[in-house]
């Protein structure tokens, strides 16, 4: 579609006021808990679908009934009653939530105050009613004016199945089909809401696009679902999460993102995400298992994930390329951290299909406490691959005599002519590297920030730079107190 | 505090290692300004000395005490001890990947200065003051950029301990075999770097075997550590002499 012919519709669309096409659309309460079919059609009524797809999200049901919970990964966890979840509530009021800053858990506070959280955005985050004017409208509509002046489109992804059916129904599913997995299976069936960004062809994205700018994100619950589609020659970069820690009371977070990159196109997708970790035993922490693929399915397309995981009491996702174009390339930078009790098995997928393809790996793995940290890793070069590079750097980091960093490199090349390299490297912070640090005046706090942000450096330098700051910051109170 | 005055005041200090009691009873003092020359025969806990000093975990006062600038140093902790004046270089030191020296050694130098309630450096001030204190000790400017000895010779990572110590100041710096891995010119530039510093009013704690650098470094004390204990103070002639007739030859003349 030509940027005229949207510029229009998306006007239309991105003027309305902020409240409207969410919040509003909800008419009742929760559904009581456990999931069957009158569940799938009662969250699809709810959101005033159309028929296609109520259509996807029972076929998703059918699959999921028909699947069991993978058991392989490296994790410990008690095995969860899909009956006794609440697959739709209503989005909290925020008259029900505390009534200033003094109301809220200092322990919070004192976090936002290390994490450098700007003093407006800490009573939002907090659940704090602010003044409507103050909050969306003179932040939002500014940027809202310079998107629909390249006919960007990003919104929640309810706001484009009103508004843009069409291309849910061209995409969905495309890049992480219902059947692939048991949590897809899941999230296709009840998803909640999540992002939608368009590029139009041609056009670079004049600013970054954060999930915090979409108002109400706090509120899309355990199941999100989000899809970027750059189209040829266009250019992204987004960033969902942010350092601020996050309350939920849903335990289990299954989201899916799927991101469709044509000719030429790039996609950036950045998370930095710290969920709540639940007492220092983990109890009532948060489990992360997240579907995330990316297709660069043009020629000479980008796709790049870049990812700081940390807070959750389980962490399960690998974010992966499927690189199908020609000349295609993907990258994956990621930093995870588990500290505590927390468990993490994560890693990525290069999918390496077309011709002269190459892909880029930057893996690492910081653990402490009794924390284990697993990096799993699949590099597959398929029969048509000719050309195919792939580069993996995959290291750890272990703070402490209890915790665990654990490697699952797969690599499946059908070529002879696949260049795979894999490196991989092992450090502590030694007791020595500590005394010396410490002998120059330099606290064992600080000397493990210092330490961990030398690790961390190639991956650092990959995101976009607000995050970078604020991700120093959040890997040093993630590990506070792993030292000294 | 005028010259002469004590900055280091050591009695009675008694070190274990392990179950091993390495260093029985230890007193001496280090007036300000002053350089003081360690000497002993290998094994007799010259080093235990200096990383008791600084307050490695390993190294475990049995009694004693300590006093720098009028402060009782053995209840601070390792960065407490920095922070009060206390420099101890080390013999093999660790490198650090992915942390810039220049970085390192700013939050070095901030740490110490926030401590005494001064203003922290910026990167763009510290790193005008950094490449002088290298091109002063002959260090190419390139060294800044590096992680923290990660790549570096045992030379260089001795010259590094050497740029931290011009920048940081300290009021007592401990240099144990500062000497060993360095070249003619590392040796010179060691000379001229505690001179200037000396000049300032830095004292020195110099633990060396090697007569021709001690001579250099013009001492105002020197003393042998023996079976645990400062067995001998002199002058530079007590080296001279430890230099011509060996440490058991100097342990016979003192028993007999």
């Amino acid at each position: 579609m030509a940027p005229t012919e949207q510029a229009a519709p998306i006007a239309r669309a991105l003027e309305q006021p902020y409240r409207h096409g969410f919040v509003t659309d909800v008419e009742s309460d929760a559904l009581p808990p456990g999931l069957d079919e009158d569940t799938v059609r009662a969250i699809s009524r709810k959101k005033r679908e159309p028929e296609f797809l109520l259509r996807w999200r029972l076929a998703a049901f059918e699959r999921w009934l028909k699947m069991t919970p993978p058991a392989w990964g490296q994790l410990r966890m008690e095995p969860i009653d899909f009956q006794a979840l609440c697959y739709y509530s209503a989005p909290k009021s925020l008259k029900d939530g505390p009534k200033s800053l003094a109301d809220v858990d200092p322990k919070l506070l004192e976090t936002y105050e290390k994490l450098n959280v700007p003093l407006h955005e800490r009573a939002r985050l907090a659940g704090v009613a602010v003044d409507a004017v103050f909050d969306s409208v003179s932040v939002g509509t500014t940027f809202r004016e310079q998107l629909a002046k390249v006919g960007v489109i990003f919104c929640s992804f309810s706001h484009a199945v009103a508004n843009h059916p069409e291309l849910i129904e061209r995409y969905l599913g495309s890049v992480v089909p219902p059947g692939d997995n048991f949590y897809a299976a899941l999230n296709s069936a009840v998803f909640s809401d999540g992002s939608f960004v368009y590029i139009p062809q041609g056009v670079r994205c004049p600013m970054e696009l954060s999930s915090y700018f979409r108002i109400n994100a706090r509120n899309t619950g355990q199941f999100e679902r989000t899809l970027i589609i750059a189209e040829a020659g266009s250019q992204v970069s987004y960033l969902e999460g942010c350092t601020a820690p996050q309350r939920d009371e849903h335990q289990l977070h299954a989201a899916v993102v799927e991101l469709v990159a044509h000719d030429d196109a790039s996609i950036k997708y950045s998370t930095v995400q710290n969920w709540y970790p639940g007492d220092e035993h983990g109890r009532g922490g948060i489990y992360n298992f997240v579907t995330k693929r990316g297709l660069a399915a043009g020629k000479r397309s980008h796709i790049a994930w870049t990812q700081i995981e940390t807070g959750s009491a389980i962490t399960w996702k690998y974010p992966s390329v499927i690189l199908r174009g020609d000349e295609s390339n993907g990258e994956f930078h990621s930093i995870a951290v588990s500290n505590n009790f927390q468990q993490a098995d994560t890693g990525t997928k290069m999918i390496h299909l077309g011709r002269n393809t190459t892909s880029r790996i930057v893996s690492k793995g910081i653990s402490a406490g009794h924390a284990h940290n697993s990096y799993r890793g699949l590099v597959r070069m398929g029969p048509k691959a000719s050309g195919a590079r792939n580069h993996t750097q995959c290291d750890s980091l272990l703070i402490g005599p209890n915790c665990g960093a654990h490697t699952f490199p797969y690599i499946e090349a059908a070529r002879d002519d696949a260049v795979v390299e894999h490196e991989a490297t092992t450090t502590r912070i030694s007791e020595e590297r500590l005394f010396y640090c410490r002998q120059r005046g330099i606290a064992p706090d600080e000397a493990t920030s210092l330490i961990v942000g030398g690790f961390c450096q190639a991956v650092l330098e990959e995101l976009p730079m607000e995050f970078a700051l604020e991700a120093k910051a959040l890997l040093a109170v993630s590990l506070e107190g792993a030292v000294g | 505090m005028t010259k002469n005055e004590t900055l280091l005041s050591v009695r009675d200090l008694a070190v274990e290692v392990g179950d091993r009691r390495v260093l029985d009873s230890v007193s001496f003092e280090i007036a300000r300004g002053s350089l003081a020359v360690l000497m002993g025969a290998n094994g007799s806990g010259k080093s235990t000395l200096g990383l008791a000093l600084a307050g490695h975990p390993r190294y475990h006062v049995q009694g004693g005490a300590v006093c720098l600038a009028g402060r009782d140093l053995l209840p601070m902790n390792v960065e407490e001890r920095a922070r009060a004046g206390l420099f101890l270089s080390f013999q093999a030191p660790p490198d650090i990947a992915g942390v810039k020296n220049n970085l390192f050694i700013r939050t070095a130098v901030n740490a110490v200065r926030e401590s005494r309630g001064e203003t922290p450096l910026d990167a763009f001030d510290f790193l005008g003051e950094a490449r002088a204190a290298a091109s002063r000790l002959g260090l190419p400017e390139a060294m800044l950029g590096r992680p923290v000895n990660d790549g570096f010779s045992g030379g260089e990572r001795k010259r590094n301990e050497l740029l931290q110590l011009s920048l940081l100041r300290p009021r007592l710096a401990i240099l144990d075999e500062i000497d060993s891995g360095m070249d003619v010119d590392g040796l010179r530039a060691v000379v001229e770097l505690v001179g200037s510093l000396r000049a300032q009013g830095t004292s020195f704690l110099v633990v060396s075997h090697y007569l021709q650098l001690i001579e250099s470094l013009e001492p105002d004390t020197v003393m042998r550590l023996d079976r645990g204990r400062i067995a001998e103070q002199g002058d530079l002639s007590l080296a001279q002499e430890i230099a011509r007739t060996g440490f058991v030859r100097a342990s016979e003349t003192v028993e007999g």
